[in-house]
């Protein structure tokens, strides 16, 4: 029965992230739209409400082009890489209350993991597709995950700190006896440098120069078409959807509000995800794209000696404070 | 293997071919690039992908029917090609342009120039990565094209002026709405200023990228905002004013640095200015006819009837009485300042009705030749914002 209840649990959460990925790119399209005085999308169905799944259709009918010089077995894979390692992820995320498919107590360390092997997708992609500007891409994605991997990983250790577990729930509770009730305010150098870095973690505008169009015309998934490319696509979203989680789990207080929503014990949790999602979609309308080499000074010169400042920080205020 | 072979072997430029299918080299610009890692260490490039032979087609045309085939040059701002154009064939004929339809030509060529720079900013912003001022420049390059359209029937390809003036004149409609527009545009431009002007990532994208020193600039033949922006003082319409330029006040913005960002802020300069001269020229437009009495005839048909029925016509469609006396035999040389740079035309003309050689001197083609210069230790993301900078259109280029 246990294992029925998990496979139940996995199959609702799969089913739900899904659909607010699909909806994800809807909201975003008409979030820079606004910003951009335009529409977005306006066609399919009462304000263009069906797009999403106008696109998926024409994604999934899309012939599937492969070119011929491409090392096909690892072409195949990458993006596949891509998507489980995301999706992965998503299982250790409390979503409210005692309700994550797996509550381990490395949960954080699960997530840098997975979303380092997601890294390993785009790499694979790039390496495989031997063509010269996801060749590009591929280089530009390693440097810049590995580089801002340490600068996330380095941000979240003052939380660890504070919260003495790796365990999202455990987190997230013990965020709610602390002074402020979230770590925003405790944690705002290590927050400021998460931000930074879950930019750049999930290739999202200024940070997304794996994919930069008018330097690498797509960048490593230039080769790639039809279902392929969508898999990349959700892969990206659902990385963006997973940041935001992880975001609001260290930093927000989980599923925690100021008030109870009777009924829906996700409510908070949601909230604060799209509030995240909002802020990858108002950025990728305002800022420009950064240089390769620009990126990596911010993140070495910039991002660790701040995250590693914030670790002392906290290190001696807990101290001081016992 | 000897060591001279495993030392050439330890190092190869990586070759990769940006264009001419690319979405940043702004039309059909082919550059062969030779990297190592991201830093360009070669840059070469192939131009004439969109070569359709207009210096050609001119000798086999009357000099009104070569008119229209200028609108395709820099075709973001043909209504600046039509009046240097025009005014070239004027100076050949020994034709003057009444003070009307040369004060509708300055205030349709700074519009045009306004069109140009809003196209550049739009599509620079967006090789570096800021989308939403790609969207705002449109929003006012649309109603400028929507007045184009209003006075000529045309939004790009205008063909408005013709020899000896301009072939439709203003209506007040026209230029209320205009100067409606010239009200507004300075906040306009002010809101783009917003997004990018003192945004960090703008300003170290930009600074001290792609630098030209003067005396570089002057040798490599840049013109326009290119070259000001190094800080040479040189602009057609100020030091050889043509048509109503030295009656309108205006001033011209000059760089320092010579750098990607010199060259933003100087055409957002100029932007300003010319909204400058459109105001003075709608307040000063004077009365009278827009074209000259002595201006070649045009016979047009009066429908295609006319022209079935008239099998004497030459050419159908226009016919451009060619046995006229004061066609001028020699060499004429005459330049106008167009938004992309100094676009000169150069005619030799044997006293016939259409020109025995025609030569375009294309800014764009000129700057295009500079690019391996520019380009050369800088990174791959610098070259897109270098070919913005310097704002080349492929029709003008390869003619």
């Amino acid at each position: 029965m246990e294992i029925l209840w998990i496979i139940l649990k996995i199959v609702i959460v799969f089913a739900v992230l899904m659909v607010h990925v699909m909806y994800a790119t809807y909201f975003e399209r008409k979030v820079i739209g606004h910003m951009q005085v335009r529409m977005g999308p306006m066609r399919v169905g009462p304000h263009g409400i069906l797009q999403p799944i106008a696109d998926g259709l024409k994604l999934f009918f899309k012939e599937d082009v492969v070119p011929e010089q491409v090392d096909k077995r690892v072409f195949y894979i990458a993006p596949l890489i891509c998507l489980i390692s995301a999706l992965s992820a998503v299982a250790v995320v409390p979503f409210f209350k005692g309700f994550a498919i797996a509550n381990i107590n490395i949960g954080l360390l699960y997530i840098f993991a997975m979303s380092s092997l997601a890294a390993y997708g785009v790499v694979l992609a790039g390496w495989s597709s031997n063509s010269k500007y996801p060749f590009l891409g591929g280089l530009r994605a390693s440097a810049q995950v590995i580089s801002y991997e340490i600068a996330m990983g380095l941000s979240l250790v003052g939380v660890m700190m504070m919260a003495g577990s790796l365990n999202l729930t455990d987190i997230v509770m013990a965020q709610s006896r602390s002074p402020f009730k979230i770590y925003l305010i405790p944690q705002f150098i290590g927050f400021f440098v998460f931000l930074i870095a879950m930019f750049a973690e999930t290739n999202r505008t200024p940070f997304d120069l794996p994919e930069a169009e008018p330097e690498l015309v797509a960048g490593y998934c230039t080769e790639y078409s039809g279902m392929r490319f969508a898999l990349f696509f959700m892969a990206e979203y659902i990385g963006m959807i997973v940041m935001s989680c992880v975001g609001v789990v260290c930093f927000l207080g989980g599923w925690n509000g100021p008030f109870d929503v009777p009924g829906i014990p996700f409510f908070w949790f949601i909230l604060k995800v799209y509030l995240f999602i909002f802020l990858y979609y108002w950025v990728r309308a305002t800022l420009p794209r950064y240089r390769y080499d620009q990126l990596m000074a911010l993140g070495w010169k910039v991002l660790i000696p701040l995250a590693l400042f914030n670790i002392l920080l906290t290190g001696t205020m807990k101290s001081i404070l016992g | 293997m000897d060591s001279n072979e495993s030392a050439a072997r330890a190092f190869e430029p990586y070759e990769i071919q940006m264009g001419p299918q690319h979405p940043a080299t702004h039309g059909v610009l082919k550059l062969d690039l030779e990297l190592d890692g991201e830093t360009v260490i070669g840059c070469k490039p192939t131009v004439g992908f969109l070569h359709r032979g207009v210096e050609k087609l001119s000798e086999n045309l009357t000099y009104a029917q070569t008119l229209p085939l200028t609108d395709r040059l820099d075709y973001i701002a043909s209504m600046a090609n039509n009046v240097v154009y025009s005014n070239a064939v004027e100076t050949l004929l020994g034709i003057e342009v009444p003070e009307r339809a040369k004060f509708i030509r300055t205030m349709v060529m700074e519009m045009a120039r306004i069109t140009g720079h809003l196209l550049w900013l739009a599509t620079h912003a967006l090789d570096i990565g800021a989308m939403t001022v790609f969207l705002y420049c449109f929003r006012e390059r649309e109603q400028l094209l929507d007045l184009f359209e209003e006075v000529c029937g045309a939004r790009l390809t205008t063909s408005y002026t013709c020899i000896g003036g301009v072939r439709q004149d203003v209506t007040g409609h026209f230029l209320e709405t205009l100067h409606k527009f010239t009200e507004e545009f300075p906040s306009r431009v002010r809101e783009y200023e917003t997004l990018i002007d003192q945004n960090r990532i703008w300003l170290k994208r930009t600074q001290g990228v792609g630098i030209v020193s003067a005396e570089d600039a002057v040798s490599l033949g840049l013109t326009g905002p290119s070259l000001r922006a190094s800080g040479v003082d040189y602009d057609v319409r100020k030091h050889l004013p043509f048509d109503a330029y030295s009656e309108v006040e205006f001033e011209v913005p000059i760089g320092k640095r010579g750098d990607v960002y010199d060259r933003y802020r100087c055409r957002m300069e100029e932007l300003l200015q010319s909204n400058g001269i459109i105001r003075q020229c709608i307040e000063k437009l004077p009365p009278g006819p827009i074209k000259a009495d002595d201006a070649p005839d045009l016979v047009m048909p009066l429908s295609k009837k006319c022209v079935l029925a008239d099998a004497t016509l030459t050419s159908g469609v226009i016919k451009l009485v060619e046995d006229r006396k004061h066609y001028m035999e020699g060499d004429v040389y005459v330049s106008g300042e167009c938004p992309k740079g100094e676009l000169g035309f150069y005619f030799v003309s044997d006293g016939k009705g259409r020109p025995y050689r025609m030569h375009i001197r294309s800014p764009s083609y000129i700057h295009i030749g500079a690019l391996p210069f520019l380009c050369k230790g800088q990174m791959v993301a610098d070259v897109i914002a270098i070919i913005g900078s310097l704002d080349v259109v492929l029709g003008e280029c390869d003619r």
